[in-house]
This record gives C-alpha cells, structure tokens and sequence, in this order.
C-alpha cells in the first residue's frame, strides 16, 4: 500500500540573524518517514526536538530547506501556490492553543474552511451544525470563544478541521494545554472520528501517555533526527535507542536512578503474569531482586507491563535470574548504568 | 458681540471643521489603510514576505511623517492648486490633511493588525486560504476593535490638524480660532472656538470607544 504522507530526505534550517551575526538553526536533519492511511501516527520527543517544524513541513507551513513530502504520491515541494492551497484543504491542522477566530461565533469558526472551499452559506452552517453534533458541542453554537473552556476550544477546534472531509488532521500538541481529564476526552474523539471516518492523525507530543492512550504507530524524534520509529507495541517492547528508552521508562514519578548495579527490563503481555513470575523467580534463586518499577500501560487496548528490576550483585545470580525469565518467554533487556 | 451673525459663523465653522475632517479622515484611510496592509503582509513573517516593498512603505512613511505639518501645508500648495483650483479655504485643506494623515494611519493600522494572534492566521494558512482572503476574512475581522480605536485616534488628530490648517486660511473652527482671537485679540470668541474643538474630539473619541467596546466578542457576548 503506498503511503498517504511520504516524508523524504527532509531537512530544515533556520537562517536568521543575531547580533548582527549569520546565525543558523538546523532543527530537522535528513527524516525519512511513511504514514499510511488510517494510522494515527504519534511523532515524540523533547522540547526543541523539532516536532513542530516537522509537523509544520507535511502542509508546507514551513517550506523544507531539503527534501520534501509527498501527499498522496504528490510532491508539494512542486506544487504552484493555488494546487498547494487546494491540497491544504484536504490537511487539516489543530493546535496547542486552539488559534480560533476569537470575533467570530463557534458555528462561523467551523463554517470558515467551508468558505474556503467554496460551500454556501447555507449548506455551511447545516454542516457545522452536524459537526458540532459529533463533537457533543450543539449547544455552544451561538456561543464565542472566549466563553468556552480549553476543552470546549479544542472541539470547536477538531469540528472545524474536520468541516472540509480532510483525509489527514494533523494535531501540534493538541492536548498539552488541557488538564488529564479533558485530555482523555479529546484524544478519545479523535479515536473515534479515526475509526469512524477513516481520516490519518498525525499527533505531536511529548507525553508518552498521548502515543500510549491512542496512537499505532511512533516516531521518536531527537535533536532533529529520526531517532526510532515502528509500531507503538514494537518500540514499546523492543526500544532500541537512548531516546525511545528514556520515552518509554518516562513516569510519573520522574526518572530513575540506575547506577552501579545491573538491571534489567521485562515486558509481560498480560498484568496477570506479573507477581508469580517473580516470586517464583527469587523462590528459584534463592535470591532477593529489587523492584524499581512496575507499572501497566494500556497500548491500544492491550494491558501491557513492565517492571525493572535491580539484580543482585553476584555475577552468577543474576545470569540465573535472567535466564530464569527468558525461559519463561519474557521480554528482557538489560539497562544497566542507565540514567534517567 | 453675541449676535446672530457670530453664533453662524461658530455653527458654519463646526461644520466646515466636520467635513474637513472626516473627509480627510475618510481619504487619508483610502491610502493608509492599503499601506497599513501591505506593510503587514510585507513585513518579515508575514504572509507574503517581501523586503523590498516593506522597506520603500516604511520609508515613505517615516519621511512623510517626520514633516512638520505646518511645512507639509505649505509644501503642497502647488498640489492643492492642481487638485481643487485653489489654495485657501477648507476643501483645499482636504489635500495636505490627507497626505499629512495617510502615513499616520499606516502605522495605526499596521500596530492593530500585528495584535492578531499569529497562531490564528497560520490557522487559516493551514485551510489553504489565500492571502487576500486572510487578510479580508481574518485580519481585518480580528483586528476590528483595535483598528476602530485606531481611526478614533486618527480623526481625532486630523481633527487637530484641521485647526491648525487655519493659520494659513484653511477655514473651520481653527480659521476662526486665530483669526479672532490672535489677529483681532477677541479671545472670548477664540476661547469658544476652542472649547468646541475639545468637545467634538471628546465626542468622537466616546462614540469610537463605545462602539469599539461594542465589537469585541473577547469580552463578553
Ligand atoms: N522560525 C524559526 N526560526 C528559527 N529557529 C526556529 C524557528 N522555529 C523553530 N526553530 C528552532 O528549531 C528547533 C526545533 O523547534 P520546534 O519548535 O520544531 O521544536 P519542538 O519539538 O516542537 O519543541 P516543543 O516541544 O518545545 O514545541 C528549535 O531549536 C527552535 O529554536
Ligand atoms: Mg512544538
């Protein structure tokens, strides 16, 4: 199947001045990329990694220094402005902080794309009214958007990207200035208007919990660079960089501390599996094993666990305990000297 | 001296004082108002960047707006000759007061339009609409209370403006200003001209901001 969105050889750089000096910025660095149709793809990292200019670059916001994307097979970096422009209309964007037309009515903020592509007035606002049904917002219509709360934005936000039937919507930290809660609801809309229409996400962020709670695939993104990317469940279990690790142990209760001993990641399929595996283990081995962290996450449904371990001391304890969990078909790595 | 005659020729200098201003005020946003635009779209960042033609509107309107207005209205008088015929009265006062203004009222509508939140115009950008259709549909709806705060200010100076017209003729409530009360030391009828100056300023400016408040949807509904 070919890609709906094919990022190639992409590259940006920033070139401004300071104290009156060249000053260049490369924020992205050679990112090849395929996003296929119906994946809600996550695109992760630290601030500053270059997410939004990434993000910025798949509808030409912000023009690629080198390389380009392809929508579609088509090749924006050749587009005259106005197949750009129309091409636009099938990308919708939704953003950290909402950007809605603050002097215009909710039912005129998801009727403006409309307008664009050259819907009457009439037909418009039958459709804006539909959506704002789907968005569970019907009785905001007539409402501004200074009376309504981060939450509400959004939706009014995610009506209005989804006004012109896009087949991409692309989400720049769409949740990051709302509480957990509201943040819950927004991404299970998106869920459900993925599912139920079939349209491309695109999410950028920088909580794991974001690509955890709704995304099927991940990008990591670091320092500019394609750092790892693959299905959430792969780079779940299987993280290979130092960036895609630190994601992946990233909890609440902030980083950990690794140093000196040997530990080791286990990844169980199912929370069940988690206390007997263990206890048997330091039954067999008549050794005690410290418990760092277990925590469950719910990747796309499926509950998944992990637990690090701090191994004992003793070089030959700790390759039977290994061994002992890799008998039992466990997902184990070793992390050692890792530091959060 | 508060005959029929004076209490005419107070009630005839609002009215040429009036229409001298929004007049002007009304010419001066046929030309500022496009400069004010292209100098936004222009600028760096902006919708359609392009360093040459910010650079010729930002000079053209720092050096209009570093002359003296008294040096303006004489320096056009060829100008105001071609336009209207004649050089005195306030018709004539319509070609520097315009000109004067014009600038003025680009950086008024150029400060206005940069409050809009970036955000929102990359928003649209992001729609695929084009730049006229932004900066007719977005920016100047966006910007609306502050650009009609802006043209109260702006009528409110040319309004000033229009009385020192009268120094060299330019007819209205400044015209009589001086011409009483310097030439002829009758300052009571000077000191009323005055006083009803200051009192159309204020009422414009009131109007301005009511209705200015009136628009904002950020406010309340
Ligand atoms: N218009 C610009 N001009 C110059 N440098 C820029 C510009 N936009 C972004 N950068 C630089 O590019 C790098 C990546 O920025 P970007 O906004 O893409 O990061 P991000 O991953 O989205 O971060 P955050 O999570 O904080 O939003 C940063 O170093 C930033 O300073
Ligand atoms: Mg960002």
């Amino acid at each position: 199947m070919d890609a709906i969105i094919r990022i190639k050889d992409l590259g940006k750089t920033f070139t401004g001045k300071e104290n009156n000096k060249d000053n260049q910025v490369e924020a992205l660095r050679n990112i090849n990329l395929e996003i296929h149709k119906g994946n809600i793809y996550g695109i992760i990292g630290m601030s500053g990694a270059g997410k939004s200019t990434l993000v910025r670059c798949l509808n030409f916001l912000e023009r690629p220094t080198s390389g380009t994307v392809y929508i579609e097979g088509m090749d924006l970096s050749t587009m005259k402005d106005s197949v750009l422009r129309q091409t636009r209309t099938q990308i919708s964007m939704i953003f950290q902080h909402f950007n809605l037309l603050m002097q215009r009515t909710v039912v005129d903020n998801i009727c403006f794309p409309m307008y664009i592509t050259g819907y009457s007035k009439k037909d418009a606002r039958r459709r804006a009214l539909e959506l704002l049904e789907i968005v569970d917002l019907t009785e905001k219509a007539e409402a501004y958007p200074a009376q309504l709360s981060g939450g509400q934005k959004q939706r009014v936000a995610i009506a209005r990207a989804l006004a012109t039937n896009p087949k991409i919507l692309l989400c720049d930290e769409a949740t990051s200035a709302l509480d957990p809660t509201t943040t819950k609801a927004i991404l299970k809309l998106l869920k459900e208007i993925n599912e139920t229409y079939g349209i491309t996400i695109v999410i950028i962020t920088h909580e794991m919990t974001v690509v955890q709670e709704i995304c099927s695939h991940v990008a990591i993104i670091e320092k500019g660079e394609l750092a790892e990317s693959g299905t959430v469940e792969e780079v779940f279990t299987n993280p290979h960089t130092d960036a895609a690790k630190r994601l992946v142990f990233q909890t609440a209760q902030g980083t950990l501390q690794m140093k000196g001993k040997r530990c080791i990641r286990i990844v169980f399929n199912e929370i069940s599996s988690f206390e007997p595996v263990i206890s048997n283990m330091v039954l067999e081995c008549k050794a005690p094993a410290n418990i760092l962290l277990a925590d469950t996450r719910n990747i796309n449904g499926i509950a998944h666990g992990q637990m690090i371990l701090q191994l004992p001391e003793e070089e030959h304890l700790a390759n039977k305990m290994i061994h002992y969990l890799k008998e039992r078909k466990l997902t184990v790595e070793e992390v050692d000297d890792y530091v959060g | 001296m508060w005959d029929s005659a004076t209490i005419l020729m107070l009630v005839e200098g609002i009215g040429a004082t009036l229409q001298m201003t929004l007049l002007s005020t009304l010419m001066a946003y046929a030309l500022g108002l496009p400069m004010g635009i292209a100098l936004v779209v222009t600028a760096k960042g902006g919708l359609k960047p392009s360093p040459f033609i910010y650079k010729a509107l930002d000079i053209v309107a720092n050096i209009v707006r570093s002359v003296p207005f008294l040096i303006l209205l004489i320096l056009v008088i060829p100008l105001t000759k071609i336009i209207v015929g004649k050089s005195y009265g306030s018709t004539a006062t319509i070609v520097p007061l315009t000109i004067a203004a014009a600038p003025f009222i680009a950086r008024l509508v150029e400060s206005s339009l940069q409050e809009v939140d970036k955000g929102v115009l990359e928003a649209a950008q992001s729609m695929g609409a084009s730049t006229g259709m932004i900066v007719r549909k977005v920016l100047l709806v966006e910007a609306r209370t502050s650009l009609i705060v802006g043209a109260t200010i702006a009528t409110g100076t040319i309004l000033g403006y229009s009385a020192m017209a009268g120094v060299v003729g330019g007819g209205g409530l400044g015209d009589i200003a001086i011409r009483y009360g310097y030439y002829r030391y009758e300052t009571d009828i000077m000191l009323v001209s005055v006083i009803v100056l200051v009192a159309l300023v204020q009422i414009l400016q009131y109007i301005g901001m009511k209705l200015s408040k009136r628009l904002d949807r950020r406010i309340t509904g």
